[in-house]
């Protein structure tokens, strides 16, 4: 247990000191959500009704952009070939490194949600559920995303291979995660019960995301 | 104490070809095996799959008088060509880093930075350092916790000549606390208590 901390600590503070990749995603969504008044107009109606499904999936891209620096700095070093011999099973390990991966880049992604969601006109009472289906679903995005990270190490040009492999693992989170918000805007509709499948998503992600990834990354190492 | 470790009939292939075929060893405690031969010949093959990252197509491994509860690469310490040095942080904080991760204590740190002269660059991001600096930052992790197997691969790479005898040193201290080291190099190491494993030739069998 102390090597699973000592990893998050280690993978924490390797983030902060390379801020750009946080830089990165916060500045993609940023950018992805400007853009979308712009293209379709001052309709303050259409972007209102539009806007959870679009903060949504540019959240899904700006995570993506992040998923390869899960495993790629540790692979490229000879880090990863170190940690496999540690007393911490590798799934274990993995876990530490997307658990590190939502704290530093999921997290950030869906508090910068909400102010996002003032460039879309967003109705006031969907702030609240929009956020809490981003902190629930990031937790998705970061664990499946794991997986995907995980698969492309040795891939050339894996960042697009991922996006490939990841998304449309994303899909069931997706569709809760929006089922959530239009239930609170548009009643009637049952909240509760599409919150608590995201979460169910959530949580089996969290579940069984490492231990994919740290059979990938065993393959991967041979 | 483990007293050895001991390779019997293995045979590994890489990408369906066997690299090594039906070899046998066997280093004992208190001895460094030095595997040696020419590129291609199965050296860092052999090493990784002792590590376990390669699956052995046929043979058995065992350490003797191991710790049964743990895998054989649990029990090794691997150094490869990459020296699992992180570039943004220091040279202390790696090596704090990998005593907390592999069970030890932070006090053993400072007596691992001796070793390897590091003390001096203690507190110098790992990105300042030369490819030599960086590699005794990689090889100084094999003291931060006690293992009893060392494998190593290419250890002497971009070192100077003081430095691969702080190596050497630190090898023979390792091997006479009981310890066993495998390592594959083109160029001598300058132990007294070595063992030379030829590979690529299919007549050499160290028993």
């Amino acid at each position: 247990m102390a090597a699973f901390l000592v990893l998050i600590r280690r993978d924490l503070s390797l983030a902060l000191r390379e801020g750009s990749a946080l830089g990165t995603a916060l500045g993609f969504y940023l950018v992805v959500v400007a853009l979308m008044p712009l293209g379709l107009g001052p309709d303050l109606k259409l972007l209102s009704r539009i806007a959870p499904g679009i903060l949504w999936i540019a959240l899904l891209l700006a995570a993506l952009l992040s998923l390869p620096r899960i495993f790629e700095g540790d692979f490229e070093d000879g880090t990863l070939e170190a940690m496999a011999l540690g007393p911490l099973p590798l799934e274990l390990a993995t876990a530490a490194k997307c658990l590190a991966h939502w704290i530093s880049t999921g997290l950030p992604l869906a508090l910068m949600a909400p102010a996002l969601g003032l460039l879309l006109n967003l109705e006031l009472v969907a702030y609240p559920v929009l956020l809490a289906t981003l902190f629930s679903g990031t937790l998705a995005i970061s664990f499946l995303g794991g997986i995907g990270a995980a698969l492309t190490l040795k891939a050339r040009r894996g960042g697009l291979l991922i996006a490939l492999l990841v998304l449309p693992l994303y899909i069931p989170t997706l569709i809760y995660g929006i089922a959530t918000i239009a239930a609170v805007v548009t009643p009637p509709g049952d909240p509760v019960a599409s919150f608590m499948i995201l979460t169910a998503i959530s949580l089996a992600s969290v579940a069984l995301g490492p231990i994919a990834a740290a059979a990938a990354v065993r393959a991967q190492l041979g | 104490m483990p007293s050895a470790l001991v390779g019997s009939q293995l045979t590994i292939e890489r990408g369906h070809r066997a690299v090594i075929r039906s070899l046998s060893f066997r280093a004992v405690a208190g001895e460094a095996l030095v595997l040696t031969g020419p590129n291609g010949a199965g050296k860092t093959t052999l090493i990784r799959a002792i590590a376990g990252f390669l699956p052995l197509a046929a043979g058995v491994l065992k350490l003797e008088g191991g710790d049964d509860d743990r895998d054989l690469g649990e029990q090794c310490h691997y150094v490869g060509h990459a020296n699992a040095v992180k570039a943004n942080l220091t040279v202390h904080e790696n090596l704090a880093f990998w005593a907390g991760y592999l069970g030890s204590d932070a006090a053993s740190v400072p007596g691992a930075l001796e070793a390897f002269s590091l003390t001096d660059l203690a507190r110098a991001p790992a990105a300042m350092l030369s490819a030599g600096q960086r590699r005794r930052v990689g090889l100084a992790r094999l003291l931060v916790a006690r293992r009893s197997v060392w494998l190593l691969d290419e250890p002497t790479v971009s070192l100077d000549a003081t430095s691969v005898r702080l190596l050497a040193e630190a090898v023979t201290r390792h091997c006479a606390s009981g310890g066993i080291a495998v390592a594959a190099t083109h160029l001598p190491l300058g132990l007294d208590n070595a063992r030379e494993l030829r590979l690529g030739d299919p007549s050499a069998e160290a028993a």
